[in-house]
Formats: structure tokens, C-alpha cells, sequence
């Protein structure tokens, strides 16, 4: 049963990068260490570590407005492409997208 | 200054005038000095001194001098503990003293004034023994040398040597007194001496220093509030645990649950993003079906207002799967529960080509990828979830298997199955159907199948228990057997619907094309029957309002309104194509949707046309694509269409669709049930008096 979850999410994982418009994946765990990426190595380190610090900050700012709530993503759309950040209670998952509009 | 007075003394008067004449001639000559510079000693007035008015000036002040001791206390109180209270002491010591000094003078009579005395006079006698001893030498040699001088020389040896005697004494005495030297009792020299100093010298000795990190931490609402969550639950699983002792297969299970949690953590740390993946999938999908999303929120088609009653289905998101490419939809249904949920049964009507089946549970959320992923051996014909649990699934197979698929559990296969033992169909099953529970609380479902058998199945104690309720005979065609035996010939169900009030009411289509009106109780005779169609009925469904009313399709291509007391149907349309499926809408009484096999999909509205379908569009993109199933989504206006080729379309109904009865002015617009109910009513009283006219 764990090797299922384990090959499910490593296919949920593929999907994601292979859907149209996504040029990244990332899992960060929660020190911003990136564990698993599908982009070249400085940019991992830079998305990762800037990307943390902001969901920390976003999550901290949600639960101090009340704590029974919790932070469920966090979507960046910018002027290229859009960053969705999906946090975990240990892990970060990071995708950029272009969504062609 | 004023001049001393002369000194009592007598010694002194000489010193005194001695002074007083030091005085004046220095005070002449002071005085003489005095007058040089007295004018330049002007009188410098210090810039603080007070001013005062002559007549303040000339004011005398007496002063009083008193023997008192200006610094003693005039009121000193004392605590007197026989009285317990302060008190005043009345008398203070006035006495104060200037100067003291602690002096050696002893008393003449005291004892160490004695003993100095005694000591003194020791010393002071033998001076005097010996000055008397001298002087009676003395007066010897004075009486001696007259004596001598007569007596002759002969006494001038005893005088000499008298004399030396006294000469040696004198000598002698001297010396004493200059031995006995008095020891000074003021002066006095200290003899001292310093050991020598050590010079000091610092020692230290320091430890290693521990080990320090530093350790920030934030204190914010949330990290408190969490804290207290973790606090209640500790305190909830020590009452759990006190609660679960006794039960040992609950111990058992807590073991098989520790097990599982310890694995789960040794394993790969990916699994624990499962739920974030998945949001970002559905985030990812709603970016590059962004405007899908968009549309089925809020597009409201604007055109139907020319449209002149007629209405369109705006295609939203289409669902496939490639596992499931090759396989029909031969099964659709919304989950009560959640209203994005869907359930797609894939198998195969050919009777050739029988494969493998397939249950996809989709979210509109993600139209890539389907939720759940069942696989079977047999095509799966049917489907059903329950409405309290909507994870129960209960699907009929082409082999006549009926499974139920637990959707909390991850497992691929079903939790429940029939066998053979167990009285499955000997032929598929067309149609199945949750039942309230039974009276155990056990779950219940109903299956109808071709093999003319109406099954009820009861889950007992994870055990699929079935009960044959009806058997569907074709009635007129007994045939006597050689032994004389009545076969019936048995009719095949291929549909059935339960009433929704009436619990125990139900109808079945068969593939004769009768429709029976059966109910629970009675198993061997039909309540009541209807010729509806030439082919076989491929769906029937109650109205979701009127009790009375429902409808029916078949292959014969036409789909027919019924009210169950009468025999023949209300309303009869004729769609030019065999029609897959048909469905009530669940927001109207007067409104439903058929799909024919030529790719098209029919949406009426009796209530606006009672002949013709306001709808009638071409949902998929090849017209060899059959459709099979429609389905209405309870809450969304949308509707789901499958084909044979195992697509799923989604599709929004434009506002001319879901037109709700238009308000008069001044009456309030009255919606519910009651209102569907009567609308129904009128469009039936309609046609029926048309019939009894005709």
C-alpha cells in the first residue's frame, strides 16, 4: 500500500511536469532544501530559498489572523509566467507555468 | 582689637607690660600702616551680604549664654517595656565633652602609688646611705686630722686609709645612682618588624565553555493556539487509551496501526507531498483550462434572449482516459456529496467484443486525471452510490457480478463481490440501486439483470447475502412442459427505478418493451403493466416532483411521458435515432435531457414547448460517436454526456434552459416542489383532456 502511494504520487509528479505550459517542478522540504527538482541547480537553490521564506511568511500572516485557518497555496502570477506553491506540513511543492493566455 | 588684661600673676606682669608695650609699638605701627592703605581699603561689600536699613542695623539682639549643650536632644523618648509605651525621659545629659585624654596619674594611696613610692625610696636611700656615709667619713677624718695632727703620723695611715675608703665610696656611690636610671614612662620607642611579603601571584583556570546555538523562536497567536491543540489532544488519547483497555482485538489493531505508521515513516519522504501534488495538479489544470473554469462559473449565454426559447449546451471540460479509450461509457452518476464528483462506469455493449471494465471517479477540478482508478475483469454496465456513504459504490457487471467498491479504502479491488455461490446473475446486469438500510442497519441494494431476476442484496457482516425479490415473467406465454410443468417465459430487465416516496413502488423496463409497475412485497405478481415500446426500454425514471409521472426511452427512438394510473403515455417524442438515455432535470419538473446514438443531445421543456426540444445539438465531434449516458448535475447546471468511445463531455446549459416559471408582477415567485408539482399537474390536465376528448 505504501509503494502505491509512492508510485502514485511519483506519476502525479510526472503529470504535473508533463501538462502543458509547466516549465518546473520542485519539492523543498521544510529547511528550503531542495529534495527533488526538474530545473538546473542555481535556479532550484534561488526559487527554493526565496520561495520558503515567503510561505513562511504568507502562512504566518494567514494563521495570526486566526489560527484555526491554515494557508492551502499560494499563487504568484507575474508578468512571464505563474509560481504556485502548494506548502506541506513538511514539504514545499513548487511549479511555474506558463499559462498562455 | 581690645587690649588684654594683665595677667593675675605676678610673674607675668613684667611679660604683660612687656606685651602690652610689644602691643602698642606694633599696634603703632600696624596702625601707622593702617592709615596708608586704609583708604584703599575701601569697604568691599561681598555681593551676597545682606542689606539692611540703619534701623535694622541699630536693632539689639540679645543673646543669652546658657550652659546647655547646643547638639543634646531635647526629647529623647524610650521604649519602657514595664509600661509598654514611649516615654519622655524628662532630664537630658547637657553634658558635652570637648577634649578627652587618658592620662597616668595614680593616687598617692592606691596600691601601685605605694609600690612606686616604695620604689623610690629604695633608690633615694641609697643615696642617702651613702651621702651620710661620706659625710660621717667626713666628720671622721675632720675628728681624725685634729686627733692625727696631735696624736702624730701614726694615725695618718688608718686616716689615709680612711680617706681612700671614702674616696673608693665616693666613688663607688656615683656610680650607683648613674646604674639606676629611671625608665621614662612617656618616652618610649616602638620596635617593629614586617615578616616579609609574599609577592601575590593570580592564578586562574577557566573550563571549556559549553557548548552554546543559538535558538530563536517566534511567539505568535498561532504557534500559542498550536501548542494548546497539542495539549487537548494529548489529553484526549490518554482518555481514549484508558477507555480502549479491555477490548484486546482493538489492542490489536492499535499494533497493526503503530506498525503501520512506523513503516510509513522509514519510507520514501515523497509520499508526504501526496496532498500538496494533488492541489497543484487541480491549480496547474484550472491554469491551462483557465477560461473553461471561468466559463462554467459565469458565462451566462446573452444570445438566448433572441434565441426565442430556444437554448444551447456550452461545452466545458471533456474527460478521458487512455486506459479507458477503447471501452464505453456505459455508466454515469453524480456523488451526492460532493457536487464535482463524478462517477464513469466504462464497459461494453457489444456482445462480441467483451473486455475488461473500468470505474473512474473524476473531479471537475482536474479534468487530466481521474480521481479514482478501479479496474475489473468484466465490463462494468452500472453504478450507484449511496447517498448517506458516499464512498459506497455499488457497480453491476456484464458477467452478472455486483461488487461494491469502498472509495475510503486505496484499494484497487472491490471490497464486496458476488460469486456464483453467491447468486449472481446469469446474465449482465443492467441496473443497480442503493436501498435505505434494512432493520439490521445492514447496507441493501437492488439489481436487475437480463436473466429476469430482481435481486436484493443485503451486506451481512461482509457477506453479500441476496434475496430474489421478483421474477420477471412474461405474462401470456405459460407453456406446458411434458410433465406439465407451466415455464414461464422469462422477460428481461434491463431497467428500474424506484419511486422516491413510495418506497416500496418501482418500475422496470424490460426488453420486450414492457414497463412493469412492481412493488417490493408482492414477488410474484406485477402491480400493473404498460405497453410502452416496440424495442426494448433502455431507461425509466420517476419525476423528481411528481409523484405520478415518468418517463421512458428505448432504442425504438422515441421517449414517452407516462402517469402511472394511466395506461398510455402523456407525451411521445421522436428523436430520429435510438435513444442511449434519458434524464430528469432536478431543478424542474417540466425540463429533461435525452442522448440519441447520432451524436445528439435533446433538452425539453413542457412547460415552454410541449412538442418540440428547445434544445437539440450535436455534443460530439464525429457523429459515429454514440451517445450513451446523461446525467444532470443536482446542483450545477450542468449535464455530463458519455460515449462509446469513452469520453465524458461536460456541458453548461444556457439560461433558455433552466427558465424557472416567470414572476407576474406583484406576485411573489413561489419555488419548491408544490410549485413543479402544479406545473406538471396543468400541462397533464392538458393533455389528458385532450384525450378524453379524443
Amino acid at each position: 500500500m505504501i509503494g502505491n502511494d509512492h508510485a502514485e504520487v511519483e506519476e502525479t509528479l510526472k503529470r504535473i511536469q508533463s501538462h502543458k505550459g509547466v516549465i518546473g517542478t520542485m519539492v523543498v522540504n521544510a529547511e528550503g532544501i531542495p529534495i527533488r527538482t526538474t530545473l538546473d541547480n542555481s535556479t532550484t537553490v534561488q526559487y527554493a530559498g526565496l520561495l520558503h521564506q515567503l510561505t513562511m511568511k504568507a502562512k504566518s500572516t494567514v494563521r495570526d489572523i486566526d489560527p484555526q485557518n491554515d494557508l492551502t497555496f499560494l499563487r504568484i502570477r507575474s508578468k512571464k509566467h505563474e509560481i504556485m506553491v502548494a506548502p506541506d506540513k513538511e514539504y514545499l511543492l513548487i511549479v511555474i507555468q506558463n499559462p498562455c493566455e | 582689637m581690645p587690649h588684654k588684661q594683665p595677667p593675675p600673676r605676678k610673674q607675668s606682669i613684667n611679660m604683660g607690660r612687656g606685651t602690652r608695650k610689644r602691643d602698642e609699638d606694633s599696634g603703632t605701627e600696624v596702625g601707622e600702616g593702617t592709615d596708608e592703605w586704609a583708604q584703599s581699603k575701601a569697604t568691599v561689600k561681598p555681593p551676597d551680604q545682606l542689606d539692611l536699613t540703619d534701623a535694622e542695623l541699630k536693632e539689639e539682639f540679645t543673646r543669652i549664654l546658657t550652659a546647655n549643650n547646643p547638639h543634646a536632644p531635647q526629647n529623647i523618648v524610650r521604649y519602657s517595656f514595664k509600661e509598654g509605651t514611649y516615654k519622655l525621659i524628662g532630664f537630658v545629659d547637657q553634658l558635652a565633652v570637648h577634649f578627652t585624654q587618658v592620662g597616668n596619674l595614680i593616687p598617692k594611696d592606691s596600691d601601685e602609688g605605694r609600690r612606686q613610692h616604695y620604689r623610690d625610696e629604695l633608690a633615694a636611700g641609697s643615696q642617702e646611705s651613702a651621702k651620710l656615709v661620706i659625710s660621717e667619713t667626713e666628720i671622721l677624718e675632720e675628728e681624725e686630722e685634729p686627733k692625727e695632727v696631735e696624736a702624730g703620723s701614726q694615725t695618718d695611715v688608718p686616716i689615709v686609709e680612711a680617706s681612700q675608703k671614702v674616696a673608693e665610696e665616693e666613688l663607688m656611690t656615683p656610680k650607683q645612682p648613674k646604674e639606676r636610671k629611671l625608665t621614662n614612662k612617656f618616652n618610649f620607642s616602638e620596635r617593629a618588624s614586617q615578616t616579609f611579603n609574599n609577592p601575590l601571584r593570580d592564578r586562574e583556570c577557566q573550563m571549556e565553555p559549553p557548548p552554546r546555538t543559538n535558538f530563536s523562536a517566534t511567539a505568535n497567536q498561532w504557534e500559542i493556539y498550536d501548542a494548546y491543540m497539542e495539549e487537548l489532544e494529548k489529553q484526549e488519547k490518554t482518555k481514549e487509551k484508558e477507555k480502549t483497555k479491555t477490548p484486546v482485538a482493538k489492542k490489536m489493531g492499535k499494533m497493526a496501526m503503530r506498525k503501520m505508521t512506523s513503516l510509513e515513516s522509514q519510507s520514501d519522504d515523497i509520499t508526504k507531498v501526496t496532498q500538496a501534488a494533488k492541489i497543484v495538479e487541480r491549480m496547474v489544470n484550472q491554469n491551462t483550462y483557465d477560461d473553461v473554469a471561468q466559463d462554467f462559473k459565469y458565462y451566462e449565454d446573452a444570445a438566448d434572449e433572441y434565441r426565442d426559447q430556444e437554448g444551447t449546451l456550452l461545452p466545458l471540460w471533456k474527460f478521458q482516459n487512455d486506459k479507458a479509450k477503447r471501452l464505453a461509457v456505459t455508466a454515469l452518476f453524480w456523488n451526492p456529496k460532493y457536487n464535482d464528483l463524478f462517477a464513469v462506469g466504462h464497459g461494453s455493449y457489444d456482445f462480441m467484443k467483451q473486455s475488461r471494465g473500468m470505474l473512474l471517479l473524476y473531479s471537475m477540478k482536474n479534468p487530466s486525471f481521474p480521481e479514482y482508478i478501479f479496474s475489473s475483469e468484466s465490463g462494468i454496465m452500472c453504478l450507484d452510490m449511496h447517498v448517506d456513504h458516499p464512498y459506497l459504490v455499488v457497480v453491476g457487471h456484464y458477467d452478472g457480478n455486483v461488487a461494491i467498491y469502498n472509495l475510503k479504502k486505496p484499494q484497487s479491488q472491490p471490497s464486496f463481490r458476488s460469486s456464483a455461490k453467491s447468486g449472481k446473475h446469469t446474465d449482465p446486469v443492467w441496473q443497480v440501486r442503493w436501498q435505505k438500510d434494512d432493520m439490521d442497519h445492514n447496507l441493501n441494494f437492488f439489481s436487475v439483470s437480463s436473466d429476469g431476476r430482481i435481486v436484493s442484496w443485503t451486506l451481512v457482516k461482509s457477506e453479500l447475502v441476496h434475496t430474489d425479490v421478483i421474477k420477471l415473467k412474461v405474462e401470456g406465454s405459460t407453456t406446458e412442459d411434458l410433465e406439465g410443468l407451466q415455464i414461464h417465459t422469462v422477460g428481461c430487465g434491463t431497467a428500474f427505478d424506484f419511486h422516491r416516496e413510495i418506497d416500496y413502488l418501482f418500475l422496470v423496463g424490460t426488453e420486450e418493451g414492457k414497463i412493469y409497475k412492481c412493488s417490493k412485497s408482492y414477488s410474484s405478481q406485477f402491480l400493473d403493466t404498460y405497453d410502452a415500446h416496440n424495442m426494448a426500454v433502455d431507461a425509466v425514471s420517476w419525476n423528481p416532483y411528481h409523484t405520478k409521472v415518468f418517463m421512458s426511452c428505448s432504442s425504438d427512438w422515441t421517449v414517452k411521458i407516462w402517469d402511472h394510473t394511466i395506461k398510455t403515455p402523456m407525451f411521445i417524442y421522436d428523436l430520429n435515432s435510438a435513444v442511449g438515455d434519458v434524464a430528469w432535470a432536478p431543478y424542474s419538473s417540466t425540463v429533461f435531457a435525452a442522448v440519441t446514438t447520432n451524436g445528439k443531445t435533446h433538452v425539453f421543456d413542457l412547460s415552454i414547448n410541449k412538442y418540440e426540444a428547445i434544445c437539440n445539438q450535436p455534443v460530439v465531434a464525429r457523429k459515429k460517436n454514440k451517445l450513451t449516458h446523461v446525467q444532470f448535475n443536482p446542483i450545477h447546471p450542468i449535464i455530463i454526456v458519455g460515449d462509446d468511445r469513452g469520453h465524458v463531455t461536460c456541458l453548461k446549459l444556457s439560461p433558455n434552459l433552466r427558465k424557472m416559471p416567470k414572476e407576474k408582477k406583484g406576485q411573489e415567485v413561489q419555488k419548491g416542489p408544490a410549485v413543479e408539482i402544479a406545473k406538471l399537474d396543468k400541462l397533464l390536465n392538458l393533455v389528458r383532456e385532450v384525450k378524453t376528448k379524443t
